[in-house]
């Protein structure tokens, strides 16, 4: 049943066909958007171009913890300022999510019934209910605590008021930078210390308390230094003057709206992962650890979690990348991120809409990228080495 | 010799209640420990929840007997004292949850389109349906039936989607999104493997540029950006545009769940079904997709549910969903100060369908693994 469309049969000339097909259809309507888009750009007087990233922006950022923002800044340091808040409560609640995650994950195993079942409980409800609706939520609650004039106080140095919290700042004087420099070097020194200890393990079975020693380096040798130094570092404490608080460090309610939900959300998904990875191990590992006489804790770090985190890391991995693009819901509760910020409020002032887009969702991409790329090298890490 | 062969019980402490409260909850002393904490808190909590949400709770009257028509009226702002929620607001503003604001004469034209709804996608859950046939036909055809019966036309009078809201917004969302994101990612998945390096590269740019972006910027393209690449005098309606926006988004994780699925099946597969002379569509048609989509269910439930609760982010865009009409209520000075109960109540409408559709793909992960044995032949 061959069909008698002669070359059209040959597979090679059908390829190049429908390929130069598909481009120049693809290219057809390129053009068709691009020349429609201009002209309907033209006729309701948008500007084009990149000069606006020049111009102040003429409103303010009520949540700028890295850079000062005032509004006479340009448009571009919106971006920053987006991009900053972004990281910010994508780091902190990749962090928080991972750890209550594990938690979570870890207690969802537990023998006792009891507490599994209330993982269990918080993790479907958790999970079936719209993130967006959680941070509302979260930021309702928040903004219902007491007034200002009758904020809580935590340890006479916090106030938790409908304006956020508010913590004492800490001024770092002159000499905190050897401090910190010290608290750099121990952090290299034991890496470097673990990498050899390890190696030595390997060659001689000898150990090397690894653990207490990096302690020592990492917060004893700076506290020493620190008092070395005659303290230098003191704290800004906020005080109440008139309606609101001055001075101080705040933490505005968008910021730990957004931080709460999207971790408490993002920790229900990790803990299913955690759950999955630790019951992927299989029984034996643990018989036989626990046959060569290995403790019950060491079971689970040497054992039983180095496997399963080969099993956890690529979905986690996905789980990252979510949160990170999650956070872009902060616009909900006027959360000055990036999308807020910069795709929302100097989108809206300076009308051009295709190039704020295609700046946000480029910054995203990379974002995304970034993340895939080091999730990916930690992958490798830790997957199965062929000797 | 024969005392060995006497059939022993189970020691005591193993069996029944209490064996099991002993296994499960008092095993050892710390176990004991957690568990009694466990319950003080739960005492602590659950009387308080039962008492906010039934016993102390307004439905429609308050402690006066009085209808509730706003929020002064409920139990609790009456006396701060003795009231629990207020769940008046949900019974006064049910049909706005339900339809948004639809005309109230034209109602029963979303009834029946809800209705319909649920025989559409009665074949398509449950596999053992009698007479299935038809009622897929009828599955195919409900798309249509339930445009002009939503939107109007063929004797129907017209109802803007401006007036549409509430659940009808959310469904309409979801279901759209979902059955026009399926055809499109099994067209992407088997663009990103397809052999013409220029077609997989250019599905696989789209997935991955779709996958990297939150949808929120998505919507906002939708919003802001579709409408400058038209030419004049087409205009898109709002709904239409965030629906561009969902279907995209949704287009693009589905094929990735499709994928899985297409490299699951053994190359033997394709093998044998190039060996009998299929052409590529045929054998992708009737040997591989069946399969390929098969074992890629629970997934693409999954992904559904994720959509499912993502239709939300609509209202950033200003529409009204099911949340949207919660926050609209809230504003609304009747009912100021009442977010805990719609919240809930928004929660817990979203919570039956998710947990539902969630129960689902469970039920049939298991059922798959039981029915088919791929590649073991």
């Amino acid at each position: 049943m061959r069909s008698n469309l002669g070359f059209f049969s040959d597979e090679k000339f059908r390829s190049i066909f429908f390929q130069t097909l598909v481009v120049g259809l693809f290219a057809l309507g390129l053009f068709f958007v691009i020349t429609t888009t201009s002209y309907n750009l033209e006729k309701r007087n948008i500007a084009t171009g990149w000069s606006f990233l020049q111009n102040p922006a003429g409103f303010d950022i009520s949540f700028s913890p890295f850079l000062e923002f005032k509004s006479t800044d340009t448009h571009l340091k919106v971006y920053f300022v987006g991009v900053l808040n972004t990281l910010l409560v994508s780091i902190t609640g990749c962090i928080a999510a991972t750890i209550l995650g594990f938690i979570l994950g870890i207690v969802r195993l537990s023998s006792n019934w009891l507490l599994s079942r209330l993982v269990y409980i918080y993790v479907e409800f958790s999970r079936n209910v719209p993130l967006l609706l959680q941070i509302i939520l979260w930021y309702s609650i928040l903004i219902q605590l007491p007034r200002v004039k009758q904020s809580l106080q935590v340890l006479d140095v916090f106030y938790i008021s409908n304006r956020g919290l508010y913590s004492p700042r800490p001024i770092f004087e002159s000499g905190f930078s050897y401090v910190s420099i010290a608290i750099v070097l121990a952090l290299i020194s034991s890496f470097l210390i673990n990498r050899w200890a390890k190696k030595r393990q390997d060659k001689t079975g000898q150990q090397f308390p690894v653990f207490s020693s990096s302690i020592g380096l990492i917060f004893i040798v700076p506290l020493i230094l620190f008092f070395i130094l005659g303290s230098p570092l003191s704290f800004e404490h906020p005080e109440l003057k008139g309606f609101n608080f001055k001075g101080g460090l705040v933490i505005r309610p968008e910021f730990i709206a957004m931080f709460l939900a999207l971790s408490i959300y993002t920790a229900a998904f990790i803990s299913e992962i955690v759950r999955a990875g630790i019951m992927s191990v299989s029984k034996g590992q643990r018989e036989a650890s626990a046959a060569i006489g290995l403790k019950q804790t060491w079971i689970m770090r040497l054992i039983i979690i180095p496997q399963a985190l080969r099993v956890i890391v690529p979905p986690l991995t996905s789980q990252y990348l979510n949160l990170t693009k999650n956070s872009s819901l902060g616009i909900a509760v006027g959360y000055a991120d990036l999308v807020h910020g910069f795709g929302g409020i100097s989108l809206n002032q300076t009308g051009q809409a295709i190039e704020c887009m295609a700046i946000v969702m480029a910054t995203y991409l990379s974002i995304s990228l970034t993340i895939s790329f080091f999730m990916n090298i930690y992958n490798r890490s830790i997957q199965f080495k062929e000797k | 010799m024969n005392e060995m062969n006497e059939v022993r019980k189970p020691p005591v402490a193993t069996t029944g209640i209490i064996g099991w409260l002993r296994i499960n909850l008092f095993f050892n002393w710390t176990n004991s420990l957690i568990t009694l904490f466990v319950v003080y808190c739960l005492y602590q909590f659950i009387p308080w929840i039962l008492d906010w949400t039934i016993f102390s709770a307004d439905f429609k009257y308050n402690y006066l007997g009085e209808q509730i028509t706003n929020q002064e009226m409920c139990s609790r702002n009456l006396d701060p004292e003795n009231g629990g929620a207020c769940w008046a607001v949900i019974y006064v503003r049910f049909y706005q949850f339900i339809y948004g604001f639809y005309p109230k004469v034209e109602v029963w034209r979303v009834n029946l389109a809800y209705i319909m709804l649920a025989f559409a996608l009665l074949p398509l859950l449950y596999a053992k349906l009698p007479y299935r046939k038809y009622f897929l036909y009828f599955t195919y055809i409900f798309p249509v039936i339930a445009y002009f019966l939503l939107n109007g036309g063929l004797g129907f009078t017209e109802v803007s989607t401006n007036k549409w809201g509430g659940l009808l917004v959310t469904l309409v969302l979801g279901c759209t999104g979902i059955a026009l994101a399926f055809p499109i990612g099994i067209m992407l998945a088997l663009g990103r493997r397809s052999k013409l390096p220029v077609i997989s590269m250019m599905c696989t740019l789209f997935i991955e540029f779709i996958r990297g972006v939150p949808l929120i910027t998505l919507l906002f393209f939708g919003m802001v950006m579709l409408p400058l690449f038209l030419p004049e005098g087409i205009d898109m309606d709002g709904l239409v545009r965030v629906l561009v926006a969902v279907t995209l988004f949704q287009s693009a994780y589905m094929a990735e769940v499709i994928r899985g699925g297409l490299q699951a099946i053994p190359p033997g597969q394709y093998e044998a079904a190039k060996s009998l002379g299929m052409s590529y569509w045929r054998m992708n048609l009737l040997i591989i997709l069946p399969q390929a989509i098969r074992i890629s269910i629970p997934p693409i439930v999954n992904t559904s549910i994720g959509l499912f609760k993502d239709t939300t982010l609509v209202i950033i865009v200003g529409i009204l969903d099911l949340l949207g009409i919660g926050r609209g209520t809230l504003a609304d000075t009747n009912w100021l100060g009442l977010s805990y109960e719609i919240y809930f109540f928004v929660s817990l409408v979203f919570f039956i369908f998710t947990f539902g559709m969630s129960r689902y793909s469970l039920y049939l992960e298991k059922k798959l693994k039981t029915g088919i044995n791929m590649g073991a032949d």
